[in-house]
């Protein structure tokens, strides 16, 4: 299940817009956490078993289902390894990232 | 390549958590958080003091999680989310849940005291505690939750913390109140499945979860899972559940125990260790072990 919520900056243009309270009115979508990554996580579907633990154990919620298969969601992926490394028939390949 | 087949997950797929939080790479508070959230669904409400989480969430005037957060100050979780409470009731929501969500330095040190007035009033809150073994936030000090030989930047490798972890469920326990759990990361189904249960039963409830840090434990980012799995595997951290002060319940069972030693040796922060000084640990923990099977076999 893939989010579509907005991730847009909020910007205030003038003290008027700025709410009285502190309180938050965006969702931290718009922190692209993707670019923090040295190494990317790549799923070899042909030896998944769907097993769903690689989404059970992501961090920053970037393993979603899709069409019964997991996906990575590169935009967020901060490249941890937690799910390379608890993938029990370890089909998640950890990759240099190229600039 | 495709076989049709159902995956199976066996937590609910609703996430109340965002991606884009400003967590380190592999943090362990974030999967507490998300656990949590997923067993206590929507109708939450949160009380944050100043601990890691208080980061992560994102500056104003953004926020990674899609329930009501309260940024409190450290001292007062507990009675935040108990004003939080009266307040909700007040004008006549009694649906909602109200959490406090602290670090170990909040629970341990600081915020104390007024944890310990709530628990003795029995308001009906739930306090999380998740517990990382140091100021993880404010960069890796000292707190009464460090584990004996550990280091940290005011436990310097030549002064090692030389005194053992507080027993905060020993302390909790002498309250008297209606439910007490420890919980960690590397088992999810049983952290849920306390949460719910938490969820369900009036009064203070207290929650301890075991999250490791990479960062203030110079581990691997990814062995923050297997960490977790580990604690309780040696015995350091048992997985039991008391309600009121007297039914002890173990979850896990051991039928044995693993060696502390695997454990530290993959942490940064136990690395200048001796062999006397680990066989020392190591007789700690079967202690400790031996105290806890005695209250659960006592009944």
């Amino acid at each position: 299940m893939k989010k579509n919520k907005q991730a847009q900056k909020i910007v205030f243009k003038s003290e008027k817009d700025v709410p009285l309270m502190p309180m938050s009115i965006g969702t931290m979508l718009h922190n692209k956490t993707g670019v923090w990554r040295n190494i990317k996580p790549v799923i070899d579907l042909d030896n998944c078993i769907q097993c769903g633990i690689c989404w059970k154990f992501c961090p920053d919620v970037s393993i979603f289902v899709e069409d019964e298969w997991p996906v990575v969601d590169y935009v967020y992926c901060k490249g941890c390894g937690i799910c390379a490394e608890e993938c029990p028939t370890k089909c998640i390949a950890m990759v240099e990232e190229e600039k | 390549m495709k076989k049709e087949k159902k995956m199976k997950l066996s937590l609910p797929e609703e996430e109340l958590m965002n991606s884009g939080h400003l967590a380190c790479q592999g943090c362990g508070a974030t999967l507490a958080m998300r656990y949590v959230l997923k067993a206590l669904g929507q109708k939450v409400a949160l009380c944050i003091p100043a601990c890691c989480w208080s980061v992560i969430d994102g500056p104003f005037p953004y926020s990674s999680l899609d329930v009501p957060i309260f940024h409190c100050a450290f001292e007062t979780a507990a009675v935040s989310a108990s004003g939080v409470k009266a307040g909700l009731e007040m004008v006549g929501d009694t649906e909602t849940t109200v959490v406090a969500w602290a670090g170990d330095g909040g629970t341990f040190d600081i915020g104390i005291q007024a944890l310990s007035g709530v628990a003795e009033r029995n308001d009906d809150i739930i306090y999380v505690c998740y517990d990382n073994e140091a100021y993880m936030n404010t960069g890796i000090q000292r707190s009464s939750a460090t584990p004996y030989g550990a280091w940290t930047t005011t436990t310097p490798v030549k002064h090692f913390k030389d005194r053992p972890k507080k027993d905060m469920e020993a302390i909790m326990a002498a309250h008297r109140i209606p439910y007490i759990a420890t919980a960690s990361i590397g088992y999810p189904e049983d952290l849920f499945r306390k949460t719910k249960k938490a969820k369900e039963i009036k009064g203070t409830r207290f929650l301890h979860i075991y999250a490791p840090c990479p960062t203030g434990w110079k581990s691997r980012p990814e062995d923050t899972i297997k960490l977790a799995r580990m604690v309780v595997q040696n015995a350091t951290f048992p997985l039991y559940e008391i309600e009121w002060g007297e039914k002890y319940t173990l979850n896990i069972k051991l039928k044995e125990k693993k060696p502390i030693a695997d454990y530290l040796k993959i942490q940064g922060r136990f690395r200048h260790l001796t062999e006397k000084e680990i066989a020392s640990m190591q007789e700690e923990v079967d202690k400790k072990w031996q105290r806890l099977l005695s209250l659960v076999n006592s009944k």
